[in-house]
Parts: structure tokens; C-alpha cells; sequence
């Protein structure tokens, strides 16, 4: 069924009894020609645009817990692609421009608000960092701009620009374009439309192992709900990526951490965009609903546990009620955290991998969620014909071992 | 303007006696402007019931009018704005927690123009149109508009969502009031001071544990507080609760926190606590903290956090006077207020029958009592009837009645026929569920208890126990919970192998858990009648959008909750987790225990953001760092930049100067006579121990194990991938002690890594690594008159070139100070660089400063520093370099002779070998009065179109007085290979012409630095 306002009034009279389901609850088959692990945004966009793209519709998306449960369902959700390599930025690029039409191509209202993501800089080396960016988009026609405090207020009134605080506000690159977007619907809106192109989304069926043949090459995966077999494997399990490459032998340059994040109670509109410090670790934006999200750093050792310090939300309260003082008497109404693989560069793994008939899309760290649609779009192509998709060509696991790697961490080295 | 006792809106609801309320203290305060009185004790909620006031406030989404439903935290509709002054405003508070003082004044949220007339009603009439989930499925186009920014969405339809959606209203401006923390270690700490909770911490103490107890509730005492007829072991409960704080008082290792909520459990047994200290008290004006953290550090934790009442669900369960039956009993019993006075009681639990019976006798006309079960326990049904109580069983309800508050209820009976019966209340008896929300959070299982229709605590948990309510003793005698507190105590002392004064026998009442109180599942709605039956009453969540999700496939818990936002308000499913589940389990025919609960997540109620940033604000936001000579360089008018957690001197300006003149100053006067500089920021490290020399050189790319005594060598940190992450100077001291300089902000960093590499790659290795930069203040003097202005002012110190060479280290006495001196240079001219104790700082840099400005010298700041250096090619770690380049990128030595380092495999690797990696090089611009700007992107072609390829970028760029031109520094890929080429810089004014040529621009041969 489309959902459309008409198909709405039309159910509205009726009692809303019409509405189908979303997504089917299918038995596994024996066989698949690609099984996709996890069922996150990346790996149901992944199966969608396999479909929808290749042709390949005999696709199982396999899933521990429930669909998108993971870093999908808890992250903060900013959207932007003003990154600083050139290989980063036709990335991100390619996912902002699936996210403006999204919602339409799925039928499902994904949210994506372009209200703007402003990037602060509080010291000498950010305003260096941050001006190295400006120039770097706009030689890549990616929008960004630099704006002083003044501006940087015009855009966000409730920012703190006064020259006396500890970190004071020397200016700030914008992105008109980034923004947010729902992302419970992104994962929805991607099942609805895999699962309407045939591909069979499993829930509640963890991957114990990968089976190989003896030259090599991959034939299925064991699962809690017995052997499925598989043409092709890609493994989409973000912070447990590891866990599960191990199964088939690959040693992934992966560490995870626990990231947290937070809500406010809801207040009336007092946030209109994006602002993010990553000096000080302080991420906010607000929800349609009126809470203030909150995004919060990771912490500084590593772990699979899902409950991250007490020091780590206070400091990054501590930084929001610095930059934004009308938030002080706000409250804080949920937090959460959650597993985040990070790279030595910080820059994903996308494509192939030394097992034949395995496929890795991992490392997006702290900022996945922006990726999701180029990232599945990318991958699904690769996926399909064997070989990197020209945008996922550089982001390949044996950088780490040629040494050309795609440094994103750059802009955060920080010395004198 | 108070006439009689009972004051304006005539507290027409207290009784005439009882309550812990202060009837000898009338408070004053207003809802919506009008004013109101109640008494000292009373919440807003129980003044405004009190009064008669039921209608408080307006759904989220459907705006439809809502009243007072609980007495505690789990209050889901009755949000309030506290406005102090128009900086301390607090939306979003509960009334059932906002304790009234004089001057109280409260405020209605969400709704325009008035709470009892609110356009936003309009939503109620078209609430068909809306059911959950309805945003994703429209509001999309039409595509017409575009996509992105320009899209419908974006421009349309969100901005008015917007608007319609959140509660309250944030402040307008920063808070004024202050907010205090503080960290604290106990044995035991319990969370709840209801009887087990006085008990657990009571038996604790007997038994020497150190205990803290906190309680949410202005006062200790939990239910105790509304169940004045009660008696423990004999006593009446009043007397009991007085004795046992009494008791716990008495102990000096005792700790009692009340409005303190234990709203978090963390990893190693950390609890955060709030404790809210001035809201319930007239504005205490600035200086007292209104809240204070508390982060807890405890080895055993009691959770005696009670249980909380589930409403039922049923058609216009949300209408302003129906209200759970267990917060009728509390309002009345302790506050002295009757919610009505003619009452329907509708229940699954024999509980209500006693709440009835108890609410007949002081004065409430029960109209019925609706048992949705098929019939109750014979006590609890002979006692309804003893007080004259009409009984319904089988029951079940068709709706309510009333526009702003209930009116009437409407019930079909066991036979068939139909009742409406009048009634200004409705009290709901659903079953209690244990709060678990800190035993979730530390990670405890929970599982589906059909008997108690709850989930209870599965699984044991280390550290932790659990008495009372909590346990699933939600209906049982008070005795028992009082019990139950106590083996918990004892438990909690064990398990710290401490021993209990004499040993608690267990009653056998906590052998096993009661009988349940023939709790039923919810009793199902029709469904026809489930759009009217609410489920979570803050977000308008109805049984008919649980439905809906799950035709739609919605299957997990956590799906449903997200796509109907049920348990997603600021209650947090308080009261209305169990029965969503109840109903999908329903929908779904599935048990309660397959499908599963939600995670329980910290807070267990909202914390103010103030709270939990306490202290750090404003300058303790970040304690700034200061050298010890930071105080002369402001007597001397220095301006200041912030680098890393420092704050440096960036230059000197003499009056009138501006930036560029002073810098342009202070470089000349480096080069032409001396600067002095506080280099005290630097880190350094102590490198001690008899393989120092081997760790150090399996550290840096550098030769150490071959430095002479005597001698510093600059040094370059790799990490593993072979990229450059600091740099500094390497002194050896002696045999087995050297002397390690990192950058400014590299230092935490650098001694990290070491200790790192010590621990873990290297342990065989015995040498110890000490941070020493807070030991060492440091003053650089630089320039070719450096030897001469110090040479006065050392003793045990040989100044001479041929002694004291470049690179050459001693020790000594500066100005009479200890001291070492090393001669190195930053800056290309004759240096050194001097060591004294931080305490001697200060003196020493005045000392010198004096001394150098006799011959023309002056003090130069980081501003000057970077352009001195840039000149010389030297580069800075972070800036030229950014974490990607190698050394043999930089131009530096890649320690081809060393066997081994960190970082030396990876400089092999082949994307490391190619011939168009980044290098450093310097840029003129054909202009010698542009300066670059730093990040610029640089290209060959002179006029990029977009998306033309960069192959390099601005790191430095200056101008430089001494060569009377502007200066750049740059990495470009294979840029040695183009000296003197010129390259492409474009910026939005137009493309600026640059050639290529050699990073050093002055003194290229270093002739200076041996001067």
C-alpha cells in the first residue's frame, strides 16, 4: 500500500483496519544468493538497493535483537558531508543526496530536516581545522561556510558567543545542507521497501559462525535458527563487526567503544539547527518532538558493554549548559550508549576481504548514521558485481596494510 | 483577603483533621494566576485537589484535558512551569513532587489560550487522522516542491509540528541559581526509606556498616507516611517511623538524604544521586546550591524502592477525576484531602475493595465498586459490603462521562444489563509493579511473574539486595516489608563479611512470597471501544495504536514503544509499561514474558542539567593552567591565547602597537638581538632508569642509545602507522636519566603512549617514566646577544661555544637558582633554553627579561615563536603536520640505520614509498605582501573548476619583518620534486599565484644556531 495523506483519510474512516504490515515475519530459507549480517540502517539499505538496483532479491538480512536496535536506534542522528578528504567527502556527498529524496523514493517519511550543522571552533588550531575544511568543500562543491560568533549566534540564538568563556566561540563552519533525520524511520523505511522487493528480514537470529568450503570461499552462516546457506556474505554488524569476522577468521583494525547520548524532557522549539564542539564533546540538536538530543563522546577505554560512564554524561552537560546557559534548568530524561567500531583513520571499511564471497562495510565510528543511505547504496553495488563500487573503491580493508589511508582523525590532531 | 481557614478556592476537599500537613500554616500560592491556599506539607497537587482542582494540564498530541492520576514520580499528566524570575523557570514539573511554599507560582503547559478552552483540541476532533505512527506514512510531497531544504517537509510541515510538539517552555536566559556536588563512599547504601528501607539501614548500622539512605520524598517514611492506622510489630507506624530515624540519627556513620533521588546506577557499584535543597522552600536568594549531585561509591546497595500503581485501561480512563485508587488513600491519609465525593472504584485487585472500604468511612459516597474480575477475595468483599458498598463483579467499562472532569461512568454488568452511575471520581486499582528501574540498570534480569502480573527480580545480583514492594511483597502487611528490610540489612552486612548484632530470624511470610492478590491481566477492551482507552496518558498513547503497530508488523517491544511512543514521555512508562505489554500480548496472543520489557535506562526521573554540571561552570567549566610565570607576562600587558588546556602569552604589545607591529617587533629584536620567552608549557618527561636509553630508542625515530651525556638530540614520536604525532628534545642527563620534552599538548599524550609501550610491548625493561612539567618552569633566551646578556648571571655554567655547544646540555645555577640549561633553538639564532624549580620561575624570566632589555632585547610570545620558527621550516606537530605525514615527509630523518622503532615497519609499507606523497614545502606568493590563508587548498590548474583534485594545502603562513615579505609553509604531494614551479591557490576573492621553493627561508645553512 502507499502511504500517501489520501491512503491516511481513507483508512482514518474505515478504523485504520487496512493498514498491511510493514515487513514480513518469514521462516528463513535454506539458501540465499547474499546474506547480509545485521539489520541497521546500512545493512537494510545495503538489501533494499541490492534489490532494488541489482536485481538480487533472493537476500536475507539477518538480525540478533530487533531491526534497527543497534547504533541506528541510538544515535544522534546529524546529517552532513562536509568532511575533508576528497575520498570522504564524494562519500557523504553521495548519502546527502539519497537523504534529500528518501523519504520519497521510500515512501516513508525519514524526517530529513536540513536545518543546518554548525561546527564550532573554540581555539587558534580549530579555526585553522575548520577554515582547511571551508576551503577544502568548496573546491569540492560541497557547501560550507565560515561564520564569526556574530553569525554564529544569528544562526543560533541560544548560543553562548560572550569572548570571556573558558572556551569561547571564535567562529564556526556551517553546512546549510546537513541536518537531521528520524532514524527509527530510516530503518523502517528500508525494511518496508526490502521486504516488499522480496528480501527476507529475519529478526531474532544471531550469527554463531560462518562456514567456509575447503578453498575458501564462504557457503552460508550457522545461526541460532540453524544454517543458512549464502552466495555472498556482508557483514553490517557495526561494533560487533570483529566479533563476527573473527568467525571467519579476519582480524579487523577495529576497536569498540561505548558512545552515549541523551534526551531532555520536551520543551516548545528553542534549538533550530545543529551545533557541534567537538573540543569540547558537546552535540545538540532537537527533536521534532521538542527534546533536546544530545550527543556525548566516547569513553576512553574500550568495550562491548552498552553502559558508559557517569563522568563522560557529566562533561558533556557540563559543556552543553557552558554554550547554551538556557538549558541549565532543563532536564535530562533518558540516556543510553552504544557500540561504536572505530578504524585507526576513522574512516570506514567498505568491500571486499581476503575470504571470497565475504564482504565488510564497518568503521564508521561515531558518525554512521549520516552515511546510511550512500553507504548501503555503495556497498549493494560492490556486493552485487564483485568489485568497489568507484566512491567505496579508496575505503578498502587493505589500507591498513598499503598505508594509504583516509585520515578524517587529522583534523582532530592537536598539538603546539 | 483570606476570610476563613479555608481560604480562596476553600480547601472545600481537606478533612477536617489528619494528614502530615500543617494546618497551623496556611501557604499561599497561584495556578494559572489565580491564587490558592493550602498548608505546609502539601504538594501543588494535593493543595490544588484540595481546592477541588482536578484540571491541570493538556495532553502532547491531542491536547485533551488531564487530571491529577498519582501521588509520587510516576505522575504522567499533571505538568507544571515553576517561574521564579524569568531566568529560573522550570518547565515540565510534576505537581505531585513541587512542594508549595509562599510566593509558589505554577503555571499550565501546552495549551493556548487557556487551560480550560485550548485550540489545540482541535487535534481530539481529528484525532482518527492521527494514530500512531501517521507522521512517517504522509507529509512527504507534493514532490513539486523539491527535495532537502526546499522540500515540503522541511519547509511545511515540520515548522508547524514543531510548534504544536513539546511541553513547557525553556528559560529565556542562563540560570542564575547554583548547583553543588559531592563524591562520597559507604558500605551500604539504601535506596528508598519506606519501612524496609528503614529497616535495611537500620540493621545495617546496628552492624557497624557506614550507611546512606536516600529517599525521593521530603520526608523518611515511604508508605508509612499515608497509612496512619498501621502498625509494626506493634506499634503504631507514626511512632514506629519516629523511633527508627530517631535510631539511625543517632549514628554518626549514618547518612539520611531525603529529596534525593538515586536516579542511576554505573558500573562498579557508582550511584548517582540529586538531592533538590531550596525548591520547597521561599527564593533563599543567591548562594544556596538548589541542587546538589552526589556520586556514590557504595560496596552493597539495598534497593527498597517500593512499587508503583498501574491505572486500568478503559474507554475515558484519562479524564480529569479518574486517578489510581492507591493515590486516593495517600491524598487522603496524608495530606487530608478527599478527591471527590462521590466515588466509582474500579479494579483488578482486592486492594481496592480496602481502599474503598477505607475511603467510605471518611465520608467518600462509594457508588460502586467495578470488579473487572469475576469475583474478589472473600476478606476484602466483606469488608466493601460492611461499609454498604454496592459490588459489581465481571464488569466491564463502556465509558465516562464529563467535558473538564468526570461525571459519570458507564458499566455493562455481569448480566448483560447497562449502569451509568454518577460520580465526580473514578479511582482505578490495578496491581502494583516493583520499581526495578536501579535493578535494570545494574544490569539484573527481570522476568515475567503471571501471580503477580509484574515483572520481579530474577536472578540474585551481586551487591545488591532487594526488600519490600521491591521484592514483589506489594500487597503484603506491612510487618512483612518491615522484615524484609531487615534480612536485607543483614544480607548486605554479610555479604561485606560484616556480622549482624544478633541474627533476624525470617518470618514465614518471607519464606515465599504471598499468595497473589488475585491480580488478573487487564481485562481486555473491546475493540471497538480501544481508541478511547488510554495506555500512556501523557504522549495519548491508546490501546488502539498498540493494536495497530502490531498489524503492522510491529512486533518487538522496543518497536512498538517507538513507533507508538508508549513509555516515551517524561514518565517514562512509569505506569504504563505493563499494561502496553498486557495489551499486546493481547493483540498478539503471546505470554507477557515473551515479548519481553523495554531497558530500564538511568535517570529513574529527570535530572536537572544544573545538577549534573554542579561546580564546572564557568571558569571550573575547565580549569584553565597557568605557568608560573603567567603572572609577570600579564604585569607586562600580554594578550593571551588558549593552547590546549594553557593559556599562553601570544604577544607583547607595547601601547598603541597592534598585533602584526608587536609581532613584527619581537621577531626582529630575536634576530638581531635577544627575546625571552616562557617556554614552561613544554611537557617533560623524566626518563629514568638503566634501559632508558634502550626504551627511548625503541620510542623515537632518532638515534638515542648513541646521545653522549651531556648532549640533547631533537627526537620524533611515530605512532605505529609510521605517522608523525610528536616531536621534542631528548637530554641525557646521565647514564640512566634523560630529560624528555614533548609539545604543549602533546604532553599527556606522549607520557600515555610511553607508559603504554612500557606496560605492555616492553615490560622487561627497567626504566620509569615521571611527569615533570609542572616541576620545571622554563625560559627561553634566544638570540644572537643570548650568551652575552646571560653569561653575567650563571655560576657553575661554561657559556663558552666551544663548551656549551649546540645541542650541548648542563647544569648549574642561574641567578643562584638550580638549573639546567640546555642550548637549543627554536627559533634559528643562539639559544638556550632555561631549566629552574616552578617556585623560581617567575623571579628568573623578570631576571632575564630586565637583563635583555638593557641591550635592546625584549620578551616574545607564541605568535612571534611561530613565525620565527616558520622561517626557519621548522614545523610544528599538529599544524604542518597533521597526524598523516610521515618524517621522510616532512623533509626529517627517517632512522633508515636503526634497527627498530615504533612506527619504522609501517615507513616501509608501499603507499609510504611512492613518489607523490605530501611533502613540506615553503610558498612564496608572487605578491610578497599576501599573506596565505592557513588551510588553503592548492591546486596546478590556475583557474580549478569544482571538484578539481587539491594536492595540497596551507599549513603556516606569516608575514616575516626580518625578510620584509610573506611567508607559507605547505605540504604538497611530491612538492620537492617542484621547487620554484608555480602552483594555484584559489579563494573566493580569485586565484592567488604561488611558487614553490624551500621551507627554510632564512639562514637555510644554520650558521646562526652556532653563533
Amino acid at each position: 500500500m502507499k502511504f500517501s495523506f489520501g491512503t491516511l483519510l481513507k483508512e482514518a474512516l474505515s478504523g485504520h483496519r487496512g493498514w498491511p504490515r510493514q515487513w514480513r515475519e518469514p521462516e528463513p530459507k535454506p539458501a540465499y544468493d547474499v546474506v547480509i549480517v545485521g539489520a541497521g540502517g546500512h545493512g537494510l539499505a545495503t538489501a533494499y538497493y541490492l534489490a532494488k538496483e541489482h536485481g538480487i532479491r533472493n537476500v536475507a538480512v539477518l538480525e540478533k535483537g530487533w531491526l534497527g536496535g543497534g547504533n541506528t536506534g541510538r544515535n544522534t542522528t546529524i546529517i552532513r558531508s562536509n568532511y575533508l578528504c576528497e575520498e570522504s567527502e564524494a562519500l557523504y556527498e553521495h548519502a546527502m543526496k539519497l537523504w534529500e529524496g528518501l523519504a520519497i523514493e521510500l515512501n516513508y517519511n525519514v524526517m530529513y530536516s536540513p536545518r543546518g550543522v554548525m561546527m564550532l571552533a573554540h581555539n587558534e588550531h580549530d579555526v585553522r581545522i575548520f577554515k582547511r575544511h571551508v576551503h577544502a568543500n568548496r573546491l569540492a562543491g560541497i557547501d560550507n561556510e565560515w561564520l564569526d560568533p556574530a553569525e554564529a549566534k544569528g544562526f543560533c540564538p541560544i548560543l553562548n558567543i560572550d569572548s570571556r568563556l573558558r572556551h569561547p566561540v571564535l567562529g564556526a563552519a556551517l553546512q546549510r545542507r546537513g541536518g537531521v533525520a528520524r532514524h527509527d524511520a530510516v530503518a523502517w523505511g528500508y525494511a518496508r521497501g526490502a521486504d516488499a522487493l522480496g528480501v527476507d528480514i529475519i529478526q531474532g537470529c544471531e550469527v554463531t559462525g560462518i562456514r567456509r568450503a575447503p578453498s575458501g570461499e564462504v557457503t552460508g552462516v550457522e545461526t541460532s535458527r540453524g544454517f543458512i546457506g549464502a552466495g555472498k556474505i556482508g557483514v553490517v554488524a557495526a561494533g560487533h563487526t570483529s566479533v563476527i569476522m573473527a568467525m571467519a577468521g579476519v582480524r579487523m583494525p577495529l576497536e569498540s567503544f561505548p558512545l552515549q547520548a541523551l534526551v531532555s524532557e520536551p520543551v516548545k522549539p528553542v534549538m533550530p539547527c545543529v551545533v557541534m564542539s567537538n573540543t569540547i564533546h558537546a552535540y545538540m540538536s532537537q527533536s521534532d518532538k521538542g527534546e533536546l538530543v544530545i550527543g556525548a563522546g566516547t569513553d576512553a577505554y574500550v568495550s562491548y558493554s552498552q553502559t558508559g560512564g557517569l563522568h563522560v554524561t557529566r562533561h558533556t552537560i557540563e559543556a552543553i549548559a557552558e554554550l547554551f546557559p538556557v538549558t541549565r534548568r532543563l532536564r535530562m530524561l533518558r540516556s543510553w550508549g552504544g557500540i561504536v567500531d572505530v578504524t585507526p583513520d576513522r574512516s570506514p571499511i567498505i568491500g571486499r576481504t581476503p575470504v571470497p564471497g565475504l564482504y565488510v562495510n564497518c568503521g564508521w565510528g561515531t558518525g554512521g548514521f549520516k552515511a546510511t543511505p550512500g553507504s548501503g547504496h555503495v556497498f549493494a553495488a560492490t556486493l552485487a558485481r564483485d568489485e568497489p563500487h568507484p566512491i567505496a573503491a579508496p575505503f578498502t580493508l587493505d589500507r591498513f596494510v598499503t598505508g594509504r589511508l583516509i585520515d578524517e582523525a587529522a583534523a582532530a590532531a592537536v598539538s603546539h | 483577603m483570606i476570610e476563613d481557614d479555608k481560604g480562596p478556592g476553600g480547601n472545600r476537599f481537606r478533612t477536617a483533621s489528619g494528614g502530615r500537613i500543617d494546618r497551623s500554616q496556611p501557604v499561599r500560592f497561584t495556578f494559572d494566576g489565580r491564587a490558592y491556599q493550602g498548608y505546609a506539607g502539601d504538594t501543588l497537587a494535593s493543595a490544588l485537589l484540595a481546592n477541588g482542582v482536578h484540571l491541570v494540564g493538556r495532553s502532547f498530541k491531542y491536547h485533551r484535558p488531564r487530571g491529577i492520576v498519582a501521588a509520587g514520580p510516576e505522575e504522567p499528566n499533571a505538568l507544571v512551569t515553576v517561574r521564579r524570575d524569568w531566568r529560573r523557570t522550570t518547565p515540565n514539573l510534576r505537581a505531585t513532587e513541587v512542594e508549595i511554599h509562599d510566593g509558589l507560582d505554577a503555571v499550565s503547559q501546552n495549551r493556548f489560550p487557556s487551560l480550560r478552552f485550548d485550540f489545540g483540541a482541535l487535534n481530539d476532533r481529528l484525532s482518527p487522522l492521527f494514530p500512531a505512527g501517521f507522521y512517517y506514512k504522509t507529509f512527504m510531497g507534493p514532490e513539486r516542491f523539491g527535495r532537502g531544504a526546499s522540500g515540503a517537509w522541511a519547509r511545511i510541515y515540520e515548522p508547524v509540528i514543531r510548534r504544536m510538539a513539546g511541553l513547557g517552555r525553556a528559560p529565556v536566559d542562563g540560570d542564575t541559581d547554583s548547583y553543588a556536588s559531592r563524591h562520597a563512599h559507604c558500605d551500604v547504601l539504601v535506596v528508598g526509606a519506606g519501612p524496609a528501607g528503614l529497616a535495611a539501614a537500620l540493621a545495617a548500622a546496628e552492624g557497624g556498616a557506614r550507611v546512606m539512605l536516600a529517599d525521593e520524598q521530603a520526608e523518611a517514611g515511604g508508605s508509612l507516611l499515608g497509612a496512619p492506622d498501621v502498625m509494626i510489630g506493634g506499634e503504631p507506624a507514626a511512632d514506629w517511623r519516629e523511633g527508627a530515624l530517631a535510631r539511625l540519627m543517632s549514628f554518626e556513620t549514618v547518612t539520611v538524604l531525603t529529596r534525593t533521588t538515586v536516579f542511576g546506577a554505573y558500573p562498579d557499584h557508582l550511584f548517582g544521586l540529586v538531592e533538590r535543597l531550596t525548591d520547597h522552600l521561599p527564593d533563599q536568594g543567591r548562594g544556596v546550591p538548589r541542587e546538589r549531585l552526589w556520586q556514590v561509591r557504595a560496596r552493597h546497595v539495598v534497593l527498597a524502592t517500593g512499587a508503583l500503581e498501574r491505572p486500568l485501561v478503559f474507554p475515558g480512563n484519562d479524564r480529569p477525576g479518574v486517578m489510581l485508587a492507591g493515590a486516593a488513600a495517600t491524598y487522603l491519609h496524608r495530606y487530608g484531602v478527599l478527591v471527590g465525593t462521590r466515588s466509582v472504584v474500579v479494579t483488578t485487585t482486592d486492594s481496592g475493595y480496602r481502599i474503598a472500604a477505607d475511603l467510605a468511612e471518611h465520608g467518600v459516597r462509594i457508588e460502586a465498586i467495578a470488579d473487572l474480575r469475576g469475583r474478589a477475595g472473600e476478606a476484602a468483599e466483606a469488608a466493601a459490603r460492611a461499609a454498604g458498598i454496592p459490588i459489581h463483579g465481571g464488569v466491564s467499562v463502556l465509558g465516562t462521562g464529563g467535558r473538564l472532569r468526570v461525571s459519570s461512568i458507564r458499566l455493562a454488568l455481569r448480566d448483560g444489563r447497562r449502569e451509568r452511575l454518577e460520580a465526580d471520581s473514578v479511582l482505578m486499582s490495578g496491581g502494583r509493579s516493583p520499581t526495578l528501574h536501579l535493578f535494570s540498570q545494574l544490569r539484573g534480569r527481570l522476568v515475567w511473574d503471571a501471580r503477580h502480573h509484574a515483572f520481579l527480580a530474577q536472578d540474585p545480583l551481586g551487591g545488591v539486595s532487594l526488600a519490600g514492594a521491591a521484592t514483589g511483597l506489594v500487597e503484603a502487611p506491612v510487618d512483612d516489608a518491615f522484615e524484609s528490610g531487615t534480612a536485607a540489612g543483614v544480607q548486605a552486612l554479610a555479604a561485606l563479611g560484616m556480622s549482624g548484632v544478633g541474627t533476624v530470624a525470617l518470618g514465614a511470610s518471607m519464606q515465599s512470597l504471598p499468595p497473589a492478590d488475585s491480580v488478573v491481566p487487564v481485562a481486555p477492551v473491546a475493540r471497538h471501544l480501544e481508541a478511547a482507552s488510554f495506555i500512556d496518558f501523557q504522549n495519548d498513547v491508546t490501546a488502539k495504536d498498540l493494536r495497530l503497530a502490531a498489524q503492522e508488523g510491529f512486533r518487538s517491544i522496543e518497536h512498538i514503544k517507538r513507533y507508538t511512543t508508549t513509555g516515551m514521555a517524561t514518565d517514562q512508562g512509569k505506569t504504563s509499561n505493563v499494561n502496553a505489554l498486557s495489551h499486546v500480548s493481547g493483540v498478539l496472543g503471546r505470554p507477557v514474558g515473551d515479548i519481553g520489557h523495554t531497558t530500564f535506562r538511568a535517570p529513574y526521573t529527570p535530572v536537572t542539567f544544573g545538577a549534573l554540571a554542579a561546580e564546572c561552570r564557568g571558569t571550573l567549566f575547565d580549569p584553565v593552567r597557568l605557568t608560573p610565570i603567567d603572572p609577570a607576562a600579564r604585569e607586562r600587558g600580554a594578550i593571551f591565547e588558549a593552547v590546549g588546556p594553557w593559556q599562553r602569552a601570544r604577544y607583547f604589545p607595547k601601547p598603541g602597537e597592534t598585533m602584526h607591529q608587536a609581532v613584527a617587533r619581537e621577531c626582529l629584536a630575536v634576530r638581531t638581538s635577544v627575546g625571552v620567552f616562557d617556554a614552561s608549557t613544554l611537557g617533560k618527561i623524566e626518563v629514568v632508569g638503566p634501559d632508558a636509553a634502550t626504551f627511548l630508542d625503541r620510542m623515537y625515530v632518532n638515534a638515542i642509545a648513541s646521545l653522549p651525556v651531556g648532549r640533547s638530540r631533537y627526537a620524533i614520536l611515530l605512532n605505529e602507522a609510521g605517522f608523525v604525532i610528536d616531536d621534542g628534545i631528548v637530554s641525557r642527563l646521565s647514564d640512566v636519566r634523560f630529560h624528555v620534552t614533548t609539545t604543549t599538548t602533546g604532553a599527556a599524550r606522549v607520557l600515555a603512549h610511553m607508559e603504554d609501550y612500557l606496560q605492555t610491548e616492553f615490560p622487561e625493561l627497567r626504566c620509569w617514566l615521571t611527569s615533570v612539567t609542572e616541576q620545571w618552569a622554563v625560559v627561553a633566551v634566544q638570540g644572537p646577544r643570548a650568551r652575552a646578556v646571560l653569561a653575567p648571571l650563571v655560576e657553575d655554567v661554561d657559556l663558552a661555544p666551544d663548551v656549551l655547544v649546540h645541542m650541548a646540555q648542563t647544569e648549574g645555577r642561574v641567578l643562584g637558582v638550580p638549573a639546567r640549561v640546555f642550548r637549543v633553538s627554536f627559533t634559528g639564532e643562539l639559544g638556550y633554553e632555561i631549566n629552574v624549580p616552578a617556585g623560581y620561575g617567575r623571579a628568573v624570566w623578570s631576571a632575564l627579561l630586565s637583563a635583555a632589555e638593557r641591550v635592546g632585547g625584549t620578551a616574545y610570545g607564541t605568535e612571534a615563536m611561530h613565525v620565527l620558527r616558520a622561517e626557519k621550516g621548522y614545523i610544528i606537530v599538529g599544524q604542518d603536520s597533521d597526524g598523516t605525514l610521515t618524517p621522510r615527509d616532512l623533509g626529517l630523518p627517517v632512522g633508515e640505520r636503526k634497527a627498530d622503532f615504533v612506527g619504522k615497519r609501517s615507513l616501509s609499507r608501499s603507499d609510504m614509498l611512492v613518489t607523490d606523497r605530501p611533502q613540506l614545502v615553503g610558498l612564496e606568493t608572487e605578491d610578497g605582501r599576501v599573506v596565505l590563508e592557513e588551510g588553503a587548498q592548492i591546486t596546478r590548474d590556475s583557474a580549478p573548476a569544482v571538484g578539481t583534485h587539491a594536492v595540497g594545502h596551507v599549513t603556516s603562513a606569516y608575514h616575516s619583518a626580518v625578510l620584509g615579505r610573506s611567508i607559507a609553509l605547505a605540504v604538497i604531494e611530491g612538492g620537492r620534486a617542484h621547487l620554484g614551479e608555480t602552483f594555484h591557490v584559489p579563494m573566493p576573492s580569485g586565484v592567488i599565484r604561488v611558487k614553490v621553493v624551500s621551507p627554510a627561508f632564512y639562514d637555510p645553512k644554520g650558521g646562526r644556531l652556532h653563533g
